[in-house]
């Protein structure tokens, strides 16, 4: 099924436009400008595995450092972690020995993903 | 060029350190990003299943000039039918294996998509070894 029609976005996000739109705080990598285009919300690490585009946010309620490694190895430089989940140290020192912008917000995945789609954030699929 | 790491089963917190050394090596190499991405994903998923389902395991890589080659050998419970671990959905991993994430019975399938080659051979109570070529064009 074709997802209904947005408007198209015509320049990539920054990290700092999403924090404000999904209620987000930065927890590190806010020095980074990793232009964000579209997204994808998943606890399964396996299904981001699979993933095949770039400039993409990973929305996740996971929240462990095997979170922060799938995305280190699948190029997602900006995961947002939602409904506050603890962030630990060990995953920010991954994060930051690779250049990745972390943030959590208040927000459940499903309401998150909605204040980004609305901001033209786009679908994978 | 050569690398090995060594892998303990069940401790997820350092799963994933060799794959992220293999990136970090393959990047200085020059080796263009969307190689690097499939060669470190068919890595990490090896990486995630000795954690996940062996008790120990090694990795031997080998850097060729047309090619990348990832020997992976685990001392484990072995896979009782490899034709029906690779369909997508099948999986024995346990509890706070999906916990973690993973476990999905997605892990060899995307394996073998990431990859050029793989040959898996398995014995029961043993172990598994598995081959993963990619090759850099």
């Amino acid at each position: 099924m074709q997802h209904q029609p947005i408007p198209s976005m015509t320049q990539p996000m920054s990290i700092q436009e999403i924090a404000r739109v999904a209620g987000a705080q930065m927890l590190c990598g806010a020095h980074l400008n990793p232009a964000i285009v579209r997204a994808f919300a998943s606890d399964l690490m396996s299904d981001v595995l699979t993933l095949e585009t770039d400039q993409t946010l990973l929305i996740t309620g996971l929240a462990n450092v095997q979170a922060v490694r799938t995305a280190e190895m699948s190029d997602i430089s900006c995961i947002l972690f939602a409904r506050n989940k603890k962030v630990t140290e060990d995953m920010v020192h991954v994060a930051l020995e690779n250049d990745m912008v972390l943030m959590q917000t208040p927000h459940s995945v499903f309401y998150t993903s909605g204040l980004l789609y609305q901001a033209g954030i786009q679908p994978i699929f | 060029m050569e690398f090995d790491y060594q892998i303990t089963g069940g401790d997820f917190s350092s799963a994933g350190f060799a794959s992220s050394h293999l990136k970090k090596i393959l990047k200085q190499l020059g080796i263009q990003p969307r190689l690097i991405k499939k060669i470190v994903i068919a890595m990490y998923e090896a990486e995630v299943n000795i954690v996940a389902h062996a008790w120990q395991g090694w990795i031997h890589v080998r850097i060729e000039p047309q090619a990348i080659r990832l020997e992976i050998q685990d001392q484990g419970p072995g896979i009782e039918d490899i034709e029906r671990a690779m369909e997508d959905g099948y999986s024995t991993a346990s509890e706070e294996v999906r916990e973690m994430g993973f476990g999905a019975g997605m892990g060899l399938s995307n394996i073998k998509n990431n990859s050029d080659d793989l040959e898996i051979t398995s014995t029961v109570n043993e172990g598994t070894e598995l081959t993963i070529i990619k090759k850099f064009q």
